[in-house]
């Protein structure tokens, strides 16, 4: 396994830090609202069989703010360059929460560089009717009791201190995150109206629990992708790969090995 | 020192109790709270009191607006206003403010203010303001741009006063075609800009700047924090700008009651100032700063002290010591803010005399005894 760590990466004159470690077909990993730091249980696992890339967004994490992105649409560009720039073809593109209404953002936009597409508890869609939760209004302790159905993980985010340095990226994760999406609330009214252009494999992943994207929105995906594979686990929140790992990765290495013949 | 007269027009009919139930007076509690029967006793009765202030000599008479609350009942306060310009007579009419970042048109702010402008033949005092972080969250506006869209709207209302249109204005936020705002304001070369604030150092810089030198009207702070925010605002002044900054630019929002002796003084005014700050100011902190309303350093300073800003339990005492609350007898009153005008040479003090549950006689008593027995005595 060779595992490459972390690398600086100045794309569009912003500087961007990656993490990227394992070999085999490319995984591209783009992270939610939240940061990265949630998905590297996710990296650990699945670069034991793949080449992950997992870049911080732009004004997220260690990446540096950029005033060339300021919409979802802007972040789809920033990929299709970042693939681009890489060199990076057949590449599995997987994004959960924020991060899949990039992944499809950019997939609606181009698949030339695409495998497969995976989009798990993803924004981006509205569907009327269903209330969403509301990440910028809860207290900490609402948001890890929304977030997860595991009470070992509720516990430990409550429970867990920052860093000085990691208090300043969970704040800096927050504000770009309400540059993003903070109206209309983490979705793009348009994007619903050109999914069925995705045609690469495709896999929405879900939690029956979900209380930010409630689980009608893996419907909602479903219906405007009649060609992806819907999967709903149960007892499972907003972050499968925490609440049901169990589930979780054997459907995903299924698919992403289904969708690699 | 020049005295205005400012009450916020909360719903005093609030069961304050809502808070077994509810987080917040603002953007979570019901509407179902506000009775209508209430509501048009409340507006009648707040008029009354504007009207009295401007029949007791008072240089100012003030309005503000918020959306979604019980603590003010002004979510359009240019009604308000619109009223005051017919019915007083010589005070200043001050709007503090329309919320600039909150509007998709802010010329519709500047036609808002002309129109009072020319109906109180000048009176108009022109407050500008962000909008409290809450409402953000009440209208969807974006924090993460507040401040640009903020300077941004200012740029043009300021141009539409000023330059003669027919002219597009091309801002990021703002893009309008044709800016030809009739009416053009009464005063020229448009009414004087006040900006009301909790504080901050680019807010200040920003007022402060030569083109600008507007009053930074500083809102329900400690006394200490007031008196250095002043201090900044004449530092950058001298320092950075080269001019000596006057106490006319410097203002005072400080919720005031006064009665014939300080212990009746603190009888009076304690449940009214406590539900005030404790119960009608309630906010939690995702409510009071959305992502991006503030700069990161200073989100980053609340996290770390983890405090619930504004959030209950300010008791009278606390409130006096800090100078969050004026109370006492007209003696006690005068003699807290001499010294507050010697320390800081603050010229434009806005009085917040009614407060909460403040009952109408209350009210006007503090009015009056204000207006009679202290003022007087600071009018130099």
């Amino acid at each position: 396994m060779v595992d490459q760590g972390h690398s600086r990466l100045t794309l569009n004159g912003t500087e961007l830090e990656i993490r990227r470690q394992g070999s085999g077909e490319t995984i591209l990993l783009l992270h939610g609202a939240g940061g990265s730091a949630s998905l590297i249980p996710a990296v650990e696992e699945l670069s034991a069989d793949y080449d992950v890339i997992m870049p911080d967004h732009p004004g997220y994490g260690l990446s540096r703010d950029s005033k060339q992105t300021t919409t979802i649409s802007d972040l789809a560009y920033h990929y299709l360059d970042f693939i681009e720039d890489q060199a990076l073809t057949g590449v599995h593109l997987i994004g959960h929460s924020m991060g899949g209404w990039i992944a499809a953002e950019i997939a609606v936009r181009s698949q030339a560089a695409l495998k497969s597409l995976t989009l798990i508890c993803s924004a981006g869609i509205h569907v009327k009717g269903v209330p969403k939760g509301d990440l910028f209004l809860w207290s900490p302790e609402e948001t890890a009791r929304n977030l997860f159905v595991k009470q070992e993980a509720v516990d430990q985010m409550l429970r867990y201190e920052p860093s000085s340095e990691e208090l300043e990226i969970m704040i800096r994760n927050r504000v770009s995150s309400a540059k993003y999406a903070w109206h209309p609330r983490f979705y793009n009214p348009d994007l619903s109206k050109w999914l069925h252009r995705i045609t690469v494999p495709t896999l929405v992943l879900w939690g029956d629990q979900d209380k930010i994207f409630p689980q009608e929105y893996a419907a909602a995906f479903g219906k405007f992708m009649p060609h992806a594979d819907v999967e709903v686990f149960s007892d499972c929140g907003h972050v499968p790969h925490i609440d049901r790992p169990d589930g979780f990765y054997p459907r995903l290495r299924s698919f992403l090995e289904g969708a690699a013949l | 020192m020049k005295f205005y007269y400012f009450g916020l027009m909360p719903y005093g009919a609030l069961d304050l109790d809502y808070d077994q139930k509810y987080s917040s007076a603002s953007l979570v509690l019901p509407n179902s709270y506000f009775n209508p029967k209430e509501g048009e006793k409340l507006y009648a009765r707040y008029l009354d009191e504007l009207e009295l202030a401007d029949e007791l000599g008072y240089d100012g008479v003030c309005v503000n607006e918020h959306h979604q609350t019980a603590y003010g009942l002004m979510p359009s306060p240019g009604i308000i206003a619109g009223a005051l310009a017919r019915t007083t007579k010589q005070a200043k009419i001050a709007v503090l403010g329309r919320a600039l970042p909150l509007v998709n048109n802010p010329l519709t702010i500047a036609e808002e203010y002309a129109m009072i402008d020319n109906i109180s033949g000048g009176r108009l005092i022109a407050g500008f303001v962000r909008g409290i972080g809450v409402e953000y969250h009440v209208t969807g506006v974006n924090p993460a741009f507040s401040l640009e869209r903020f300077h941004e709207a200012h740029d043009l209302i300021i141009q539409a006063w000023t330059k003669t249109g027919p002219f597009p204005f091309e801002g990021e936020h703002f893009h309008i075609e044709y800016v030809n705002t009739w009416p053009r304001p009464h005063q020229q070369p448009h009414p004087p800009v006040w900006i009301p604030s909790q504080g901050s150092m680019e807010t200040i810089r920003w007022a402060s700047e030569p083109s600008r030198k507007y009053v930074y009207l500083n809102t329900y702070s400690p006394f200490e924090a007031v008196a250095t925010f002043f201090q900044t605002y004449r530092d950058v002044a001298a320092e950075e700008w080269g001019y000596e900054a006057n106490g006319e630019k410097l203002g005072w929002a400080v919720p005031i009651y006064v009665a014939e002796t300080d212990e009746i003084a603190q009888r009076e005014a304690t449940p009214h100032i406590e539900a005030f700050y404790n119960k009608f100011l309630r906010m939690t902190n995702q409510m009071l700063l959305p992502p991006g309303y503030t700069t990161l350093s200073s989100m980053k300073k609340i996290a770390e002290a983890k405090r619930e800003m504004l959030s209950g339990g300010r008791e009278m005492e606390r409130l006096i010591e800090t100078r969050m609350f004026i109370c006492g007898s007209p003696n006690t009153v005068r003699e807290i803010l001499e010294e507050c005008h010697e320390k800081t040479g603050l010229e434009q003090l806005v009085c917040t005399l009614q407060f909460g549950t403040l009952t109408h006689d209350l009210t006007v008593k503090n009015l009056e005894m204000f207006a009679k027995e202290v003022a007087p005595h600071l009018r130099y």
